[in-house]
């Protein structure tokens, strides 16, 4: 690959004039309506079901238009959201306690580094109020004080308490209440739901996204899909890593596809790693399990002071323990931001300092909450999580100290969108995780959820009606040629998954690409390590396409093969992920380059070359792809280094 | 440890099934049950065997996805937990394992151990809902809701949907999935205004799809990961009865 090329093509984010604290509600007067009455002539197709599009999948069918939604899952109910623990952000100011929509907002963009678009940062603080009055209203049971009112806790990067939770399932429970309106509306025959199907490919007719292509995970059939708008609502990528918190099923196929037919793929090297997952336990890891970051409201984060010290750490006198995140960052101490946590993690580790089989942990511990609060209270807030804990390490966490280490968890790059989740692509949106805009270079704990939830709900449903009604884009066909072309290019690679029958099988390549990104463009990355990556990872990907062994057909259920298509895909994107992270020569949030630091080891952002979205556009497999940058304009909030200490 | 295990095996819907027998040995305990499994179909692929179909996706216990009858016990030995919670510590060297399906005529076979439960979501589709729409709801705090019918209603509400209810009852009755799902809803002052339509039309739904009737034996409550309480079921019956007699 040749030099990175530069695009002068300024990308256009759409933003609307006026104050900051205006744009939205100006934007909503005055963008396009369609009328109720043809709202049913408009066929939009969600891909994803989880907070996003479940929650767009319902709001748009009971709009009236007219709404396929897919998912890979068995059900609409299982989609990753499920598994968020902690709680979702929304700036109620019930607490008194000086919260407000700024607030949420400036610390949503301090959190994020000062890499995100201040105009969509702050229409997520403010429309972040009306997601809970909407989850109480459909049923959410949100933890409640004896008033009878709504309660709230503390996260991460934040000094209010403005996270609503219910227990530790919050994603389960406003998951259910996206899927129970998705429910009502497939009952309402508004929406027809596809689960089991995976979309592999997007269709594109003269420019503009027209359809999917997906294949029906139980019978194999591939089969077209037009509409006049496609939504992707296909969550993350940081599976890229092998181990991570989500889900097996996460993938990057969906965007990775939009992404070859045209659409821009944006800061792709932000990879959130979570501080608080349980350690590896050996190589047969298939995954990490996440302990939600609200444990750290009440566990103090520790090591030993002293390099091999191996005493059960009870027997560690409290002088002779490191609390390394009160010590270094005395405001925020043990609620310090995830990444800051996560790196405050490895560094103690690296020194030799890590506890727990192959020295990579750090003690979560409890003994001070218990005293202060009594096993009941820390039992009613965290019930559920100790005895996950204890199911995986077969350990009673109220007796010792949890064991945690840093994985990878959230992934704030995406496809580039516009003010209005619009890619570059005419017809193509793209919400939740699966997006690029709104956490910058970090998110703070809490904010997917938001996020998810005000993309779905409040923000997509108005903005894809402006689309059709000033667009007038021609009407989808499946007798269009390129429906049938897909679908050929989809049946080709199928084919030669199965015919491949190498030594190797799928979980191996993921494993050892998954290993490699890991320990080179992991929580902390570098020059050298990134140049060897982007060296290896092609080398990898030919070894994939030769000595794969993918067994059984096509023409049934298959997950060997539903598995090949997705690290297929993964072996492309990870030389983007690496690429992006080495063309970004700054530290800035999530993203660590070892090279620029700070005396005490903090990221060294570098807003003079950096502050700009790298939005990157597909030019072939073999050859690099072309940067657009759109440039970061603060118009409200002074950039200024993060500081939590 | 070193480990026997016999293994339901079904090419699709439409073929007869066998137990079929592997040995899965260097396993380490601590490894989840669906960590043995995967270790054991690397296994099979390298062998040039088909590897063994089973559904999972989150693998922490939420998402309801996985599941299978373990030794006669749907997600087996341990109690109060999923499959994919379930580690290999609970097992003894040596020991032999038989891993079956959910066995409900509900949730037909679509491949090994991999089951269709699309039945769930048509009894939800039914009317496991508040009819509320996107936007204009009032505030958050505009109604206080007692913090006992909060809980409450969460302990209903944590159920993941994984039918393991189902697969223990000898009747295949969804009877604690359903109340679980009526009771999350008809508990909150949100949810009183359809309560009645909701408990009849999801007892309707339940009853076309072919789930069975409750004795209430309990093994449903047994089993079930979330440790969902038979009480929802005398909950239900309550708001059934109810709204029966004031349909009249």
């Amino acid at each position: 690959m040749g030099e990175v090329r530069d695009s002068t093509m300024r990308l256009d984010a759409k933003i609307p004039s006026g104050p900051l604290a205006e744009k939205w509600s100006r934007h909503r007067n005055h963008i396009k309506l369609i009328n109720p009455a043809n709202k049913r002539k408009f066929d939009v197709i969600v891909v994803g079901s989880g907070l996003a599009g479940g929650s767009a999948s319902a709001t748009l069918s009971e709009l009236g238009y007219k709404v396929k939604c897919f998912c890979f899952q068995d059900s609409p109910r299982r989609a990753h959201s499920i598994a968020a623990q902690g709680g979702i952000n929304a700036a109620k100011n019930y607490q008194n306690d000086g919260d407000s929509v700024y607030r949420l907002f400036y610390d949503t963009i301090k959190g994020g580094d000062f890499r995100a678009r201040e105009a969509n940062v702050y229409r997520l603080a403010e429309v972040s109020v009306n997601i809970i009055d909407q989850c109480v209203a459909q049923g959410v049971p949100f933890a409640r004080e004896y008033s009878g009112y709504l309660a709230n806790r503390s996260f991460g990067g934040a000094q209010v308490s403005r996270t609503f939770y219910a227990r530790g399932q919050t994603g389960q429970q406003l998951l259910l209440g996206a899927y129970q309106a998705l429910a009502k509306q497939i009952e309402a025959g508004g929406v027809r739901m596809y689960p089991r199907a995976e979309m592999l490919d997007l269709v594109m007719i003269d420019g503009n996204a027209k359809g999917i292509v997906v294949r029906d995970l139980v019978t194999g059939e591939i089969s077209s899909h037009a509409a006049d708008a496609v939504v992707l609502a296909t969550g993350g990528y940081g599976n890229v890593f092998f181990l991570s918190t989500n889900a097996k099923g996460c993938n990057v196929t969906a965007i990775w596809r939009a992404y070859k037919r045209g659409a821009l793929l944006a800061n792709p090297c932000y990879t959130q790693i979570h501080p608080t997952c349980i350690p590896v336990s050996g190589d047969h890891q298939s995954k990490l399990t996440l302990m939600s970051e609200s444990l750290r409201n009440d566990g103090r984060v520790w090591v030993p002071r002293n390099k091999g010290d191996h005493r059960a750490p009870g027997e560690i006198p409290k002088e002779e323990r490191d609390y390394f995140l009160e010590r270094k960052y005395p405001a925020y101490g043990n609620l310090a931001p995830r990444d800051i946590s996560s790196r405050a993690a490895k560094e103690v580790c690296d020194e030799g300092r890590g506890v727990g089989p192959g020295g990579r942990g750090v003690y979560l511990d409890f003994a001070d909450a218990i005293e202060r609060l009594g096993l009941n209270m820390i039992r009613e807030r965290y019930g559920n999580l100790f005895e996950m804990y204890e199911r995986i390490t077969g350990e009673d966490a109220y007796k010792a100290p949890m064991r945690i280490y840093p994985a990878s968890h959230y992934t704030m790059g995406g496809l580039w969108v516009d003010y209005n989740l619009m890619s570059n692509v005419p017809g193509l949106y793209v919400i939740g995780e699966a997006n690029f805009s709104d956490h910058g270079a970090n998110r703070l704990g809490a904010s997917a959820l938001m996020q998810g939830l005000a993309d779905g709900y409040f923000i997509l449903p108005y903005t894809i009606g402006d689309y059709f009604a000033t667009g007038r884009p021609a009407k989808p066909s499946l007798d269009h040629p390129e429906f049938k072309k897909v679908e050929e290019e989809i049946a080709r690679r199928t084919n030669k998954f199965l015919s491949i029958k190498g030594h190797r099988t799928v979980t191996e390549f993921h494993r050892e690409l998954g290993k490699l990104m890991w320990d080179k463009c992991g929580m902390a990355r570098n020059e050298a390590g990134l140049k060897e990556a982007l060296e290896r990872i092609p080398a990898l990907r030919q070894e994939f396409w030769e000595d794969v062994n993918v067994l059984g057909d096509g023409n049934e259920l298959n997950q060997s093969l539903e598995y090949s298509g997705r690290v297929a895909d993964f072996m492309e994107f990870a030389e983007l992920l690496v690429l992006d992270a080495l063309t970004r020569d700054e530290s800035c949030g999530a993203h660590f380059r070892e090279d620029h630091q700070t005396p005490d080891g903090e990221a060294m952002r570098d807003d003079e070359n950096f502050s700009y979205v790298a939005a990157w556009e597909y030019q072939g497999l073999d050859t690099r792809p072309i940067l657009h940058k759109e440039p970061l304009v603060y118009e409200e909030v002074h950039l200024a280094q993060r500081s939590y200490k | 440890m070193n480990l026997t295990l016999r293994i339901w095996r079904q090419k699709n819907s439409n073929t007869p099934g066998q137990f079929v027998e592997y040995k899965a040995d260097d396993i380490s305990p601590d490894m989840s049950f669906l960590e043995m499994l995967d270790i054991v179909n690397e296994g099979l692929i390298k062998r040039g065997e088909e590897p063994i179909a089973f559904d999972h996706d989150c693998r922490e216990g939420i998402c309801g996805t996985c599941g299978m009858v373990i030794n006669g016990v749907a997600h087996g030995p341990l109690g109060a937990t999923t499959t994919c919670q379930l580690h290999m510590r609970h097992f003894g060297d040596g020991q032999s394992i038989t891993i079956e399906p959910w066995r409900a005529r509900p949730f037909p076979v679509i491949k090994d151990l991999v089951v269709d439960r699309s039945a769930f979501d048509r009894v939800i589709q039914a009317g496991g809902y508040i009819s509320v729409r996107t936007g204009g709801t009032p505030d958050g705090n505009a109604f206080p809701i007692p913090k006992p019918d909060a809980d409450l209603s969460m302990d209903a509400a944590a159920c993941i949907g994984c039918g393991a209810c189902v697969a223990a009852c000898k009747n295949a009755s969804a009877m604690l999935f359903v109340a679980a799902k009526a009771s999350h809803l008809n508990i909150l002052p949100q949810g009183k205004p359809e309560k009645d339509r909701r408990v009849l039309n999801m007892v309707r739904a339940m009853d076309e799809e072919g789930f069975g009737n409750c004795t209430v034996m309990g093994s449903c409550e047994a089993v079930c990961p979330k440790e969902i309480s038979l009480d929802f079921i005398s909950r239900m019956n309550r708001d059934y009865l109810k709204a029966l007699w004031r349909r009249k």
